[in-house]
Formats: structure tokens, C-alpha cells, sequence
């Protein structure tokens, strides 16, 4: 029995809430690792402490974010199974592996040595002590390769062959997996991604430090290593935007059309609409604004690749339904028992196109007994709603050129030893810190939404990839992870907000300024200095 | 590939069940510390030794479950399927109570309140106690079968319910697990402390690994005699691909005493665990804690693999329809998928086990009072 459309569109939910909410945690977590092993690098060379308090403040802002990180991607490693168990099956032969190999190559040298990170400092030369905090970001760096790596495949499924036998993809090539195209450009793209989020964390707080003249020179030390970390990512980014991958993959030129509101194929090379209404009935943006050739060069890296545009990739859907028809026909006779040479060899040859005739599943249980306003309906269903893609798509590009911006006036005025006075590009910076995970969490909505129909591009429809569960389990579910999700989040922001305004008086060395007032003041004053209330 | 599909089955059953040792062996004292938290814990002071006597560790440990739900779905992806969306309840409370010991631990000393760290010390005793319950819940369900069965296309319905699972047998296994894994908690901390609280994780150990005795012998005896136990009858040769259905089989009591009388040397495993416990028990009267530790691992391990024997070549039978039981020979990934994660597996995990064991000889020795004074400010 297949899974009710309650229980898909709660399902979706679910891994949307689940999803965007752990990865409020692993930008930061991929960018402060690296930021963190470049402030101590700087203690390990020069042997001055201020470093050491840098890399020792920042890394408590960094555990804060981390623990959050563990517990949110718990839930990640384990909802395939309870709530894509149709999926897990269809793909677990390929999408399983990358997936375990994050555990063993990733995630158990992260996890393994961040312990070290916090608790290790007394107990551990400088340089082993270096390496532990480098081996953290190496970690979780190479975790996010894996985790994208099975991404990417899901994007565009190289490497793998259906089996009629076993009723699921079966692994063909390792190498193609892990040399996948779309996996390197989103691995590139989205750990860059992380590396801004946590350069603009350090460049914000350090300019609230500076606004507020505390801590000058520990701020200013973090402020420059943020500057020159975040202009490189923020380079990275832009330059090595993930769209560059979407022209492999059938789906992925689906996603390409549909952000840039492609309704119809232009000639080589295309114009990219800066600005418009998209309209999904009409199949036009209304109010365009265009400028020529710029799509064509960004998407295919050519002047004379075209982009096919929605309605004529709309044409190509439906004979690929057509075509999945009788694959699944065919498929039928084999799990009979006819399994002559003559069928096999029929089925090899429409099985690139069962995906498709899957789309039908949501229609008639039979496939093949579609009438032609199923498969018409099945055609619409290929083409994600494109607003919402248009919209993420814009929000991304324009926070990254604001990104570039902040970043290297930042940089700019850094070296010309002139950062003080420009007070509004400090306060600019710390209104800042929450546009890059605005960024990122469109970027998610970009690169997921705009894969459906599907969960395997072209192979499986998300409404066969879900669990056969009851939709009481899924509110349960559901309102788990919500409450608990917020109440933890609550926390996280509380300890975040006092840790940032007490800055590296938190340490406890004595060096700064929250004790320094307090010394200063008569001895009658036994109280601690008052942490800063956040709500005030 | 030097291993026939056959051989790479047996194999990977075997890895499955290193995974899940490794899980019990290291984050298992970390459920136990978690459960003796509030209690053997009298004051701030106390708790922080607690804390800190995992505190650096218990991340890393934490992984072996991470790894072992990834090698599942790797190796076994209609398993992973098939128990984590059937058991899916278990599971999401499993989640919940996971979610309160990464953020405990780092959150509970920000603080300075005292009620601020109480709160926490009861989530990590949730965060204890609740995992080994659960999955030992689960496994205990396993052995009695569990009620799923496969469409035409695979798709796994499952009609049990949480409520169902907490059943005598599903909660004996689940006590029996706590026992177990409070018993390895409190012999890791007589090595990890000293002083009052050695004392009474001393006393706890002791109790702990005779209630798990009582446990694991009744849990024994209930295998044998009172529930049954599923066989296969028939089924396509070992080394080809085959789904679940394209076997029979049979409910039968005694059935899960089969391998026992099979392979008489597999008598040794439920032994070792039996030995084990006991001589916890002894070792922990004569203060020798090291040993304790190490032989209530040994009970960890015998107690984990009785199950896993008696089930062999199962890994979730199903009650409702027979033949959709998972087997290592039917719920596995294709030869090739196998082949390469063998590989992977090979050069990985003596890795881990090479780092992991840096990690703790760097943080060897006792946690004391005075060294949470001493570290005020950055010890957990």
C-alpha cells in the first residue's frame, strides 16, 4: 500500500523542518573549524597568547554551535530509514555507502578528536594540540565531501543500474559516485558557503568589540583573520557557483529553466532575467527585465550550448512517461517469469525511462493504464513551481555580491589601517551575521525543491520514496521535533548572546575587559561583573 | 573481489556486529555515567567529576552509532528500512533522548545556576537511560519476531505498534540492557575516580552486574523454553542475489537453540557473558577496577553476541509473514557494494581504533575534585 499524500507532505516537512534547522549548525561548524586552526596557528608560530585566547574564545562560541550540530545530525543519519524506508531500499545499494563511509573516513575523526579540542589544552604540546584542532576541520570538512557526494548523486545518479532481480539500484561504479560532477560543484560550493557563514560570525562580533572599544586589540586580530578568510570564500562562492553543475543531469537542466524562469529555449547564449513575475499557468514571466548572453555563459560555460527552456523540456518529459509505460509493462512480465533474452533485452533498453513511468504511480496504481490526462498531469508534475525557485535563487546571488562587498571593504580598510573610523561598515558587519545563514538556507531550498518530483532525479518520485507509516506517528513526530528543536534553539541563542557580549573575559585569564573593570573598581565590590542580560 | 557473495555476507554480519559492540563497549559507560548522574553525583563538584570523566571521550564514542546506522544502510539497506521506519516510534523518542546529551554536556557548565545545572543533569540521565532501554526493547523484539511484510514491489508494511513492543520479553531485554550497560558505567568509573564516589559506583557495579545476571539467565532460559524461534526451510543458493520472499520459513520452538547444538563451541559465548558478570561482581569487591572494567566489557560482548547467535542467520524475523524475514543472506547490498565497503572497512577501522586509543591515553588517569577546581572555567 503506498503512503498517503497526508503522510508524503508531512514526511517532506518533516526532513525540510529537520534539514534546514541542522544546517543552522554546519556552516558555522565548517568555517570556525578553519578559522579556529588559523588563530593557533598564528599562537603555535609566534607563541603569542593573544592568539591562544583567540583560538580558545572563538572555540567556545564553536562548542557552543557544535553540540547543536551532533544533535541535529543524529536525526538526519536516521529519518531515510524511518521515514524514506522506499527510498532506503530503491537506492541503500548506492546511497548507503557514501553515507557510511562519512561515518568512518568523517565523522569519527571529527567527533573523535573534538573532545581534545576543549578538554585537551594542559595536556598537550602546542603543536599536538594544533594538530587535534586541525584534524576537527579536516573532519568535518571531509564530512560534508561524503554527505555531498550522496547529495549530488541524488541530483544526478550516475553509476548505477536498475536490477529487476533485487527491485532496487545497484551499485555499477564507485568512481563514477564519488567523481560525480554535480557532487564536487556542490561540495565546493556549499563547505565554501560555511567557510563565509563563519567568517562574517567573527567578522560581526569582532566589530561589535570595536563599536564598543573593548577588547581592541583581541577584536581587531579576529576582525582581520575574518576579512582575508571570508574575501577568499566569498570568491569561492560566487565564482564556483553551484549552477555551474546543473547543466549534467536531466533533472538538473529541469532546475536550471526553472530559476532562471526559462520558459522557452533561447538561442545560444541566453539572457538571464534579472528581475520578474514568474507565472506557472501562463508559462511567462510577467515584467521581465533581461540581460542578454550572461545565463548562457554562467550555466553552460559557452557561447553556443543552448538552455532548453521549460516548454520543450515539458515535450521530453512526456515521451519519457510514454516510454516508462512500457518499461513498467515490461518489468511486469519479468517479475512473472518471463525472463527470455528477448524481454531482458527489451527492458534494458526502456529502463532509463522507468522513473518516469513511476511519476504514474500517483495517478493509476497500474501505470500502464494511464490516460492521457494522467500522463498530461505527470508532464506537469516534472517541472517544479519556479516563484519559489526564481525568488531563492535571487536572494542567494544578492547576499553573496553583499558578502563580497562587506568582505572586501573590510579587507580594503584593514590595510589601509583605517577601520575605525568607518563605524558604519562595522555596524553593517554585525547586522550582518544572520544573512549568510539566510543564504545557505535558500541555497538548500534551491538545490532540494528544485529537484522534485524527485528524491533520485529521473529514477524515484518522493511520493514512492516514503514510508507506509500512520499520520498520527508523523504529528508525533512532527511536534517532537518542533518543540524540542525550538526549546533547544531558545538555549543555544541565550548561551551564544551572553558568550559573544562578554567576549574573552569569559576566558578567565584577566587580561580583559569585563575584569579589568571589575579590579579597577573599589574592593568593596566583591560581586562579579554583571553578565550582560540579553534582552538588554 | 577475492570473497565469493557468500563468504561477504558472513562477513559483513560480522561487522555489523563489531559496529554494534563497539557502540555498547564505548558509549555503553557513557549511558551508564549518564544514569548515575543525579545519584552518585551529591554536589556540583561531584557531578562535574562525573562529566568530565566522559567529557572528552564520549563524542567519539557516540560515532559507533552514527557508523553503524550508516554501515546498515550500506550493508543491509532493507533493514535499515524496514526497522528503523517499523520501529519508528522507538525510534524518534531514541532521537529525543539522544538530542539532550551533546548540548548537556557543553551547555550545563555555561551556566552558573544551579537549577540551570540540575535541569541538565536529569536530561543526561534521560539521555542515559532512555537509549540502552530502548534498544534493548528492540532486540528483544527481534527475537520474538516482529509483525512486517513486503509488497510486490518491496515496499515494507509494518502493523505492529509502539505499545506492542513493550511486551514481558521486549522489556526483560530492555532491563537487562540497562543493567548491563549501568554495570560497564560504574566499573569505568571506579578506574575514573576516586574517593566517595569510586565507593558508591563501586556498590552499583556490584548490584547492577548481579541484576544483569538474573536478567541475562531468565532471558536464557526464556529462549530456550518459551518463545519460539523461526528456521529456514528452503532457500535460493547463499551466493546469488535473492529477495526475502524467495525463501521458507518456519516457526518453531527451540528454534533459536539451533546454532547452539550446530556449533557446540557457540556454548562458550552466553558463558563468557555469565563469567563475565560474575567475575565483575568479584573483581569489584577486591577493588581490582581496571579488571572490573574490562571484564564487564567482556560482559557487554558476550551478552550482544548470545543474541546475535541465537537470531544467526536472522537479523529480523517477521511474525506476521515468515518469509519476508531479513536474513544475512537476503537483506544485504549486491556483491559489489559489499566487495568495496569491505575495502573501506579494512583500512578505517583500525584507524579509528588507533586514534580513538591516543585520544584516551591522553586523558588517562583519575578526574578528582581538585582537578575540577583547578579547571573551574574550561573543565565540562
Amino acid at each position: 500500500m503506498l503512503p498517503i499524500d497526508e503522510v508524503v507532505n508531512l514526511s517532506r516537512l518533516q526532513f525540510a523542518v529537520t534539514a534546514l534547522y541542522h544546517f543552522l549548525f554546519v556552516p558555522l561548524t565548517l568555517g570556525l573549524s578553519w578559522i579556529l586552526v588559523i588563530m593557533e596557528a598564528v599562537y603555535v608560530m609566534t607563541g603569542s597568547t593573544i592568539y591562544k585566547d583567540m583560538t580558545r574564545f572563538w572555540g567556545k562560541l564553536f562548542g557552543i554551535n557544535f553540540a547543536m550540530g551532533v544533535a541535529t545530525g543524529l536525526t538526519l543519519e536516521f529519518q531515510f530509514g524511518t521515514n524514506w524506508s522506499y527510498y532506503s531500499h530503491y537506492v541503500g545499494d548506492i546511497f548507503g555507502t557514501p553515507l557510511a563511509i562519512e561515518g568512518m573516513a568523517a565523522f569519527f575523526l571529527e567527533s573523535t578528536f573534538v573532545g581534545l579540542f576543549f578538554l585537551g589544552w594542559d595536556r598537550l604540546s602546542r603543536v599536538q594540540h594544533l594538530m587535534v584542532t586541525f584534524l576537527v576541520a579536516l573532519g568535518s570538512s571531509l564530512s560534508a565531501l561524503w554527505i555531498l557526494i550522496a547529495n549530488g548523486w541524488m541530483n544526478n545518479p550516475v553509476g548505477a543500474e536498475f536490477n529487476f532481480e533485487t527491485m532496487r539500484m545497484e551499485l555499477v561504479s564507485m568512481s563514477d559516485v564519488i567523481f560525480n560532477p554535480v557532487a564536487q560543484v556542490k561540495f565546493v560550493h556549499t563547505v565554501a558557503a560555511g567557510y563565509v557563514t563563519a567568517a562574517m560570525f567573527v567578522l560581526g562580533i569582532s566589530a561589535y568589540y570595536l563599536l564598543k572599544a573593548r577588547d581592541t586589540a583581541f577584536a581587531l586580530r579576529s576582525f582581520a583573520i575574518a576579512a582575508g578568510f571570508g574575501l577568499a570564500a566569498t570568491l569561492s562562492v560566487i565564482v564556483l557557483g553551484d549552477e555551474s553543475g546543473y547543466t549534467a543531469g536531466e533533472v538538473n537542466k529541469v532546475k536550471l529553466a526553472a530559476i532562471e524562469a526559462e520558459w522557452e529555449t533561447q538561442p545560444a547564449p541566453a539572457g538571464i532575467t534579472v528581475f520578474g513575475l514568474p507565472n506557472d499557468k501562463t508559462q511567462h514571466t510577467d515584467y521581465a527585465v533581461k540581460i542578454p548572453y550572461v545565463l548562457g555563459l554562467i550555466g553552460t560555460r559557452s557561447v553556443d550550448t543552448q538552455i532548453i527552456g521549460i516548454k520543450d523540456l515539458k515535450k521530453e518529459h512526456e515521451v519519457r512517461i510514454r516510454n516508462g509505460m512500457i518499461a513498467y509493462a515490461v518489468l511486469t512480465r519479468l517479475k512473472s517469469g518471463d525472463k527470455s533474452p528477448a524481454t531482458r533485452a527489451e527492458f534494458d533498453k526502456l529502463k532509463q525511462d522507468l522513473g518516469y513511468g513511476l511519476l504514474l504511480k500517483k495517478y493509476t496504481p497500474n501505470v500502464v493504464d494511464a490516460t492521457p490526462e494522467q500522463i498530461a498531469k505527470a508532464v506537469d508534475d516534472t517541472i517544479p513551481k519556479v516563484a519559489p525557485l526564481f525568488w531563492s535563487f535571487r536572494g542567494m546571488v544578492f547576499l553573496g555580491f553583499l558578502f563580497l562587498f562587506i568582505f572586501s571593504a573590510s579587507f580594503y580598510f584593514l590595510v589601509r589601517k583605517q577601520l575605525a573610523p568607518q563605524r558604519w561598515l562595522l555596524r553593517l558587519a554585525l547586522f550582518s551575521i544572520p544573512l549568510p545563514w539566510i543564504a545557505a538556507e535558500l541555497g538548500w531550498v534551491v538545490a532540494e525543491y528544485g529537484r522534485q518530483p524527485w528524491t533520485i532525479a529521473g529514477i524515484l518520485p518522493t511520493h514512492l520514496s516514503a514510508s507506509t507509516l500512520q499520520p498520527g506517528s508523523l504529528y508525533f513526530s512532527l511536534a517532537g521535533f518542533i518543540l524540542f528543536y525550538t526549546f533547544l534553539l531558545v538555549v543555544e541563542m541565550i548561551l551564544m548572546i551572553k558568550y559573544a557580549r562578554r567576549g574573552p573575559s569569559s576566558l578567565h585569564t584577566g587580561n580583559y575587559h569585563w575584569e579589568l573593570e571589575e579590579q579597577n573598581k573599589p574592593p568593596t565590590s566583591r560581586a562579579l561583573p554583571p553578565i550582560p542580560h540579553p534582552a538588554s | 573481489m577475492i570473497f565469493d557473495y557468500e563468504t561477504l555476507k558472513v562477513i559483513w554480519w560480522a561487522f555489523v556486529g563489531v559496529l554494534i559492540i563497539g557502540f555498547a563497549l564505548t558509549d555503553g559507560f557513557d549511558f551508564g555515567v549518564g544514569m548515575m548522574l543525579p545519584f552518585v553525583g551529591k554536589t556540583d563538584g561531584e557531578r562535574r567529576v562525573l562529566i568530565n570523566s566522559i567529557g572528552a571521550t564520549w563524542e567519539g564514542n557516540q560515532t559507533w552509532l552514527v557508523t553503524a546506522g550508516g554501515a546498515t544502510f550500506a550493508a543491509w539497506p532493507l533493514v535499515y528500512a524496514t526497522a528503523f521506519s517499523g520501529f519508528y516510534i522507538a525510534l524518534m523518542v531514541l532521537l529525543f533522548s539522544l538530542f539532550l546529551r551533546p548540548v548537556g554536556f557543553d551547555f550545563r557548565n555555561k551556566v552558573a545556576d544551579m537549577r540551570w545545572r540540575n535541569a541538565w543533569d536529569w536530561g543526561l540521565f534521560i539521555g542515559g537511560i532512555v537509549p540502552p532501554l530502548i534498544c534493548g526493547v528492540a532486540f528483544g523484539n527481534l527475537l520474538l519476531g516482529v509483525p512486517f511484510h513486503y509488497d510486490d514491489t518491496m515496499r515494507v508494511e509494518y502493523t505492529g505498534s509502539f505499545f506492542a513492543l513493550l511486551n514481558p520479553f521486549g522489556l526483560l531485554a530492555g532491563l537487562l540492557s540497562v543493567a548491563m550497560l549501568l554495570t560497564h558505567g560504574a566499573t569505568f568509573l571506579q578506574v575514573k575516580t576516586e574517593g566517595a564516589i569510586e565507593q558508591r559506583a563501586r556498590a552499583i557495579a556490584i548490584v547492577a552486574a548481579l541484576a544483569a545476571l538474573v536478567l541475562f539467565v531468565i532471558g536464557g532460559v526464556w529462549i530456550a523454553l518459551g518463545i519460539d524461534g523461526y528456521r529456514i526451510t528452503a532457500m535460493p543458493d547463499a551466493n546469488s542475489a535473492f529477495m526475502p520472499l524467495a525463501k521458507t520459513v518456519t516457526i518453531a520452538s527451540g528454534a533459536w537453540m539451533d546454532n547452539y547444538a550446530r556449533w557446540p563451541l557457540t556454548k562458550l559465548i552466553p558463558a563468557l557473558g555469565i563469567a563475565a558478570l560474575v567475575l565483575t561482581v568479584l573483581l569489584s569487591v577486591w577493588r581490582k577496577a581496571k579488571l572490573a572494567f574490562v571484564s564487564s566489557g567482556f560482559a557487554v560482548a558476550g551478552i550482544i553476541l548470545t543474541a546475535a547467535i541465537s537470531l544467526f542467520p536472522f537479523i529480523m524475523p517477521s511474525s506476521l509473514d515468515p518469509r519476508s524475514s531479513l536474513t544475512i543472506w537476503d537483506a544485504v547490498s549486491s556483491h559489489k557494494t559489499l566487495g568495496i565497503m569491505f575495502w573501506l572497512v579494512l583500512v578505517f577501522l583500525p584507524l579509528i581504533l588507533l586514534y580513538t586509543a591516543w585520544v584516551y591515553r591522553v586523558v588517562r588517569g583519575k578526574v578528582t575534585l581538585q582537578h575540577i577546581a583547578d579547571n573551574e572555567h574550561t573543565a565540562y
